[in-house]
């Protein structure tokens, strides 16, 4: 108990509208950690931050905060600090006085005040900006005025709301480095929370994918991205193809899935599947390999081969997402690029195409339901 | 022929606009004029005169109107200003069960007519028995003024991200504190503005006034009125220029105040 950061225990908040926002959450997240809370819209994942926070109450449930119940304590007794979407910087006091707001509060002497003041300054790069007010700052200098305000205090959890979305996408990649980096200096926990699955992926030590105010999935990023546990993860983080269908026959690690759209399928079997049983099978498109050729192989090397038409090519420099049409369906195939003009086969739009990859490539979704193998189109 | 259609559309709204800005500042800019008129009587100019002043300042009577506007002014304001940035804040941020009726009650005196406003409390204060003199000139300066406090404050608070309270008590305030350290000097411009254009309000009113004074409790609009009843004096000439100074240097404030807060 006493190792972990923050802890929620059956957390459920119901709102006044009898609207669920959170169901039965079980969270614990371990000191020091960046911990991210990933999901869409409306899944609950800001609740629970405010709820930490102390800007809601639990309907039911315990947060523990460094093994103490910390359920009734209001806000400015807790030992967390948030950073807000929008900032929320005092628009009436400079940056300097922004960052001193709750050491003055709680009356420390001015030259501890500027001591301190001046490490959050430097922690985050704001020399030089004391003394102007927010709206003298650009988007990035606000952020970092809000991160130096909230971790002055030294707080032992950093709650972080969406910090980067109102930014610019090549600033938010520049942010997302210097967070890691104060992250690693400050050493405290830091629990995100945001929709962008990149954000989560790239920075995050844990994660957990939340939809309709239930965690649906907990673990690293590789875990989560390699082994998703049902169809929304699996959609959510990273893109993906589905094969829904019947286990035909079993033959060892391998099982053969007879698919309506697709036909038949060989898939690695990582746990026992009675034949007959319907499941749905997840196989990351980077993993699908697209060529003009015929491979060499058949089904006794467990090599699944789709023939089709390219329908939609994507080129994104470095990789190209191509969506190719099969019998009945549409499979996604990334290709990254190396050599794209000098030695590498040139697909376009309309060529008819093989695709291709091994049983082992694929992964059977524990929970069924949700998956269509048709939905891309 | 586009330009030449805008041409005479611009020809078009700036004759209006002159025609309003006529019809609004010449009978203001000849009262000023006539104030400096020796002529006793009429508007033919006799000639530069300081003399209207000089009886307007002489005047005890006139001087104790003064007063009593400016006492006035100043208490129903103030208390207004007080009462109508709660009910502001009250109705903006808190959700209870008679938030609709009590915005309602706010918002009713801006529509009421004032004769109304007059006649009503005048009728109340004489069921209570309640003497009528300045105390009761302020009671009912106080309630239509809480009303436009509350509106300006409001249009303030709109503007206010709510994200910054939670800030504030995230960073350790606790509630006396968010109200002192951010909510009060965010909204200071439109707390500032509600209370003068409360005591523009209260300068001006005559109808409601009217109804609520008593004997020894003339503002300023009622001894003007009371002057005309004996004739057109040049004095209430001098008396109207200083008014409207004295209105022109508030408003300016508010602007500079404004700038002030805002940057």
């Amino acid at each position: 108990m006493k190792d972990y950061s923050v802890k929620l225990s059956g957390v459920t908040k119901v709102f006044e509208d009898e609207f669920t926002a959170v169901d039965k959450v079980f969270l614990s997240i371990e000191q020091g950690e960046f911990f991210s809370l990933l999901g869409p819209s409306g899944c609950g994942k800001t609740t629970i931050l405010r709820m930490i926070a102390g800007f809601e109450e639990p309907t039911s449930g315990v947060i523990f905060l460094n093994g103490r119940d910390i359920s009734k304590t209001p806000p400015h007794k807790r030992e967390v600090n948030t950073i807000f979407q929008n900032y929320a910087l005092f628009p009436h006091l400079t940056v300097f006085e922004n960052i001193a707001f709750s050491l003055r509060l709680r009356k420390k002497a001015e030259r501890e005040v500027k001591n301190e003041v001046g490490k959050m300054v430097e922690l985050s790069r704001l020399f030089g900006q004391e003394n102007k007010y927010p709206h003298q700052l650009s988007g990035g200098q606000k952020q970092r005025v809000a991160i130096a305000r909230a971790l002055v205090n030294k707080p032992s959890v950093l709650l972080l709301d969406e910090p980067l979305a109102a930014l610019d996408a090549k600033l938010r990649q520049h942010m997302l480095v210097e967070l890691d980096n104060i992250h690693d200096e400050v050493g405290i926990t830091f629990i995100y929370v945001t929709h962008d699955q990149n954000e989560a992926m790239s920075i995050s030590d844990h994660l957990a994918v939340m939809n309709e105010g239930k965690i649906v999935q907990k673990g690293d990023p590789i875990e989560v991205y390699e082994s998703p546990r049902n169809a929304f993860v699996a959609n959510f983080i990273g893109e993906t193809n589905f094969f829904v269908g019947e286990v035909a026959k079993t033959e060892g690690e391998y099982l053969l899935l007879r698919t309506t759209a697709f036909g038949d399928i060989w898939c690695y079997m990582d746990r026992e599947v009675a034949e007959g049983t319907r499941i749905e099978v997840s196989l990351r498109p980077e993993k699908v390999k697209i060529s003009k050729s015929r491979p060499r192989g058949d089904h006794k090397l467990r090599l699944n081969i789709l023939e089709g038409t390219v329908d939609e090519t994507i080129y994104l420099g470095n990789h190209t997402k191509y969506t190719v049409q099969t019998r009945e369906s549409y499979m996604k195939s990334f290709k990254q690029h190396a050599r794209y003009l000098l030695d590498e086969e040139i697909i376009e739009w309309k060529d008819r195409v093989y695709l291709w990859w091994f049983a082992d490539d694929s992964y059977l979704l524990q929970e069924t339901g949700g998956a269509r193998s048709d939905e891309q189109k | 022929m586009e330009t030449r259609k805008t041409i005479g559309k611009r020809r078009f709204s700036s004759l209006v606009t002159l025609g309003v800005f006529l019809l609004l500042y010449i009978p203001i800019v000849s009262l000023i004029v006539l104030s400096f008129n020796s002529a006793r009587q009429g508007v033919m100019w006799t000639g530069f005169t300081l003399n209207w002043y000089v009886r307007l300042f002489s005047s005890p009577d006139i001087w104790r109107s003064f007063m009593n506007t400016v006492i006035v002014a100043l208490v129903a304001s103030t208390v207004a200003t007080i009462i109508g940035t709660l009910s502001a804040i009250g109705i903006y941020w808190y959700r209870f069960k008679s938030r609709k009726y009590f915005q309602i009650l706010i918002y009713t005196p801006l529509i009421i007519p004032d004769i109304l406003m007059g006649v009503s409390m005048l009728i109340f204060f004489a069921a209570l028995k309640v003497p009528l003199g300045l105390g009761t000139v302020i009671i009912a300066h106080i309630t239509f003024c809480i009303s436009y406090v509350t509106i300006v404050v409001i249009t303030r608070l709109e503007d206010f991200d709510y994200s910054v309270v939670e800030a504030a008590r995230d960073l350790g305030a606790r509630s006396f504190q968010v109200f002192v350290k951010v909510i009060i000097p965010i909204i200071v411009p439109g707390i500032v503005a509600g209370f003068l254009l409360s005591v523009t309000l209260s300068v001006d009113d005559f109808v409601i006034t009217f109804f609520v004074a008593g004997p020894g409790a003339t503002t300023l609009p009622l001894r003007i009125y009371s002057m005309i009843k004996f004739g057109v004096s040049p004095v209430i000439n001098a008396l109207s220029t200083l008014l409207i100074g004295g209105t022109l240097m508030t408003a300016l404030l508010a602007r500079r105040f404004r700038k002030l807060i805002i940057g």
